[in-house]
């Protein structure tokens, strides 16, 4: 089954409402009718109606999303699956929020940064209008602000990374516990800096906030060493880097070296798919369902191979979550992308997305 | 049926225009019928979901505007009405959306709801078994003697390769019963009783489907035969008790008094509540009817060829294409009549690509028909009452021993 979104909270009474009207309607739902009125009644899946789109720098745009019922709420930094129907098909993809959970509006928003050979992205960035229906999957991430917050917190983050950390200063502002916060963050030039005008204003506002801009342009990457000249006392801070895989390898080896690790939250965005190195050895793959048969290299995961060499395969968020694009594995091995663990067990359901081919496979798809 | 002894020659009484073709030119068509199903499905986008979108939006109002209407049926025009419109709507709720999602034809889309892995539709037959016995086994198999268990759907005699048993003698008859009550039949079917018999099929099997059938069963006469007759009902009785209400306020009196009052408004609820049944029932037998025939005319046609097992020994792409065309029959129609056919006067179309949305079958027809008469194959084709007319002769004829193959283009 393809990808669907989160289930919404609705009141007792409504569903009760619901289920008693089941019987005129079977085997449609009484949402299958309300949703011809406003798709945002479905209780099936939690939608919500964009309301607003800024364009941010940097070739993103901010969205801010009215959800169809009320919000089931979210921790600073975490991300949201959210579905969008792109030249008729429904893609899925997971951006960091980026507002603070408890907006007085209920709303939230999402600010995805164009991906120019990307579906999604153009979809979000270019071509969304106000007023336009998007699907709320579930809120996932454990890069997360504590709560209570850490009283003294060091933000890292580069390029589009600023995404949950923007989340983590709206929320920390909101509740005024913007007391001691450093923010290192870095741009390739100051018209790409992301929330430039908002953390701007942010630091002219909150006394406890010191905003450091890099421009590696001009001044090059930013070194780990850097840090004892642009904050001194790292090392007693609650760290949250978010950014590019080198950089955030760089800060863990850094704190291994010199601070404390486990002072050092580090969120990964792209690449999901060979974070940790991993490589298989690649080779064939037998799709049994589709009677189609596709050569894999050993960095592509086999839901791509798969579409490649023009089987229709089942895929949901392309990044190991949802769980819709599994197949049986029948014959071989297969290597999770993500952690490089082998799996073999025969009839184990192997999500194809983040899975590559040990040598011959033979999936059920 | 199976129990007299087969006489009939295995071999096809009319040479099959299969057996005319090199291996090489069954290659080459399905090269080029492969090409024109590729240039479709890559160009599948917005256009076509905003057709399939429309069309369930366009069922969903037909169908809440007919229960509407007939809250009132007590009153002829608006049982008429109602009827008219529910039927209309259970039609393209059958053909054009349920047949079609279930075959998989929209799953391109990978939206969670319009797809074939959760779609349910208005009908006694289960989503799960019909998708088993319809895409797998007769979509398969089209027309092989023997394998296709759609052709005459194991109680007709529809070919006169299928040798003749008494029991056919009753064949004009419960053709009729089969079009009134189609989706019994098909849900019955479904279960393939033959393989029961034989002990091919487990016996939880047959029980978990069943019980499936049941719950749908259950779910179906719920909802027309109780939910909204009793809506009806309790709309007449409230509209009986608030005009007599006024009436009593104004000061004029009716016959009878207040006391009859009472009389009156469950009398009237009980008359709504049988004009509803009524007319969700025959809503049923006119959609039943509908699928019946237009099905019917899909492979029973005078033109249709069926296969022995050995005609479709070690078949290729190519083969598959042809026996598909040669088994199958379109009618032709309007517009409107393709969408409440479910697009299947696109028979031919449906058979060669049945995961393609049924929307572009209109398109790809001329491009198929082209392939076949260059390659001297015959497009079987004809209007609605001469399909039909076809293939009701035949099922008349064949209730009698005997009967000839009639001539094949």
């Amino acid at each position: 089954m393809a990808e669907t979104g989160a289930p919404p909270r609705i009141t007792t009474r409504r569903r009760r409402a619901l289920r008693a009207m089941r019987t005129l309607f079977t085997p449609l739902l009484p949402d299958d009718y309300l949703e011809l009125i406003n798709p945002l009644w479905s209780t099936r899946e939690l939608r919500g109606r964009i309301e607003r789109i800024s364009p941010e720098a940097d070739n993103a745009a901010s969205l801010l999303i009215r959800p169809g019922f009320e919000w089931p709420g979210h921790l600073p930094g975490q991300y949201l699956r959210i579905g969008v129907v792109v030249d008729g098909v429904h893609h899925w993809r997971a951006y960091s929020l980026t507002t603070e959970p408890g907006r007085p509006d209920g709303c939230i928003g999402i600010t995805p940064k164009l991906v120019p050979s990307g579906v999604v992205s153009p979809y979000l960035v270019r071509r969304a209008r106000p007023g336009d229906i998007v699907r709320l999957g579930g809120v996932e991430g454990t890069f997360v602000l504590p709560s209570p917050p850490p009283r003294r917190v060091l933000f890292i983050s580069a390029g589009s990374g600023i995404t949950p950390i923007l989340s983590m200063l709206r929320s920390l502002d909101r509740s005024d516990a913007l007391t001691d916060v450093v923010h290192v963050h870095s741009a390739r030039n100051a018209e790409r800096v992301i929330f430039g005008e908002h953390l701007r204003e942010l630091g002219a506002r909150r006394e406890g906030l010191r905003l450091h801009l890099r421009l590696t342009g001009e001044q090059g990457r930013l070194a780990p060493a850097d840090l004892d000249r642009i904050c001194p006392d790292w090392r007693t801070r609650d760290a949250f880097a978010s950014g590019p895989a080198e950089m955030l390898d760089a800060l863990h080896a850094h704190w291994k070296a010199d601070g404390d690790p486990a002072r050092l939250e580090i969120e990964r965005f792209q690449p999901i798919v060979g974070a940790a190195g991993a490589t298989a050895a690649g080779g064939r793959v037998r799709f049994l369902a589709s009677d189609v048969e596709a050569e894999c290299g050993g960095g592509t995961p086999i839901l791509v191979a798969g579409e490649e060499a023009g089987a229709r395969l089942p895929f949901g968020c392309r990044m190991g979550i949802c769980h819709t694009c599994v197949g049986r594995l029948r014959a071989g091995a297969v290597r999770d992308l993500r952690t490089g663990e082998v799996h073999d067990t025969p009839n184990k359901a192997v999500r194809t997305c983040v899975n590559a081919p040990e040598g011959e496979v033979e999936i059920e798809l | 049926m199976s129990n007299t002894t087969t006489t009939e020659p295995e071999a096809p009484a009319i040479e099959s225009p299969l057996a005319r073709l090199s291996p090489e030119q069954l290659d080459e068509i399905g090269r080029e019928l492969d090409a024109i199903r590729d240039r479709v499905m890559s160009d599948l986008g917005d256009r076509d979901r905003r057709y399939i979108e429309s069309m369930i939006a366009m069922h969903r109002r037909l169908a809440i505007l007919g229960r509407v209407l007939l809250l009132a049926s007590r009153k002829r025009p608006a049982w008429i009405a109602g009827t008219a419109v529910l039927s209309a709507a259970k039609i393209l709720e059958n053909m054009e959306i349920g047949h079609n999602v279930m075959h998989g034809q929209w799953d391109w889309m990978n939206d969670p709801r319009i797809h074939s892995t959760t779609w349910d539709w208005d009908n006694v037959s289960p989503a799960d078994a019909w998708k088993h016995s319809h895409n797998y086994e007769h979509h398969t198999f089209t027309n092989i003697r023997g394998k296709d268990r759609d052709l005459g759907y194991e109680i007709m005699r529809i070919d006169p390769e299928q040798p003749w048993h008494p029991v056919y003698l009753l064949q004009p008859l419960y053709n009729l019963l089969l079009a009134a009550f189609f989706e019994w039949g098909v849900a019955l079917h479904d279960i393939n009783f033959e393989a029961v018999r034989k002990g091919k099929k487990p016996m939880p099997k047959v029980r978990e489907e069943l019980r499936a059938i049941g719950a749908k069963v259950r779910g179906q006469a719920l909802k027309d035969y109780v939910a909204w007759p009793l809506l009806s009902g309790l709309a007449a009785a409230a509209l009986e008790a608030g005009l007599s209400r006024r009436e009593a306020k104004s000061g004029r009196r009716r016959r009878g008094g207040l006391a009859d009052v009472a009389a009156r408004a469950p009398r009237r609820g009980t008359e709504g509540f049988r004009a509803t049944a009524k007319a969700n029932a025959t809503a049923n037998v006119v959609r039943n009817a509908w699928a019946y025939a237009i099905i019917f005319c899909g492979h029973f046609p005078d033109q249709t060829y069926t296969f022995g097992e050995e005609e479709v020994e070690g078949e290729t792409r190519g083969g598959w294409y042809v026996r598909q065309l040669l088994g199958s029959a379109n009618i032709e129609g309007s517009p409107l009549f393709h969408v409440a056919s479910g697009n299947l006067g696109y028979q031919v179309e449906h058979h060669l690509f049945p995961d393609m949305p049924s929307s572009r079958y209109a398109e790809v027809a001329p491009q198929v028909r082209e392939v076949f008469e260059r390659y001297g194959l015959p497009y079987n084709t004809g209007p609605f009452g001469r399909q039909l007319g076809m293939v009701q002769r035949t099922i008349l004829r064949l209730a009698f021993p005997g009967g000839k193959a009639r001539p094949k283009p």
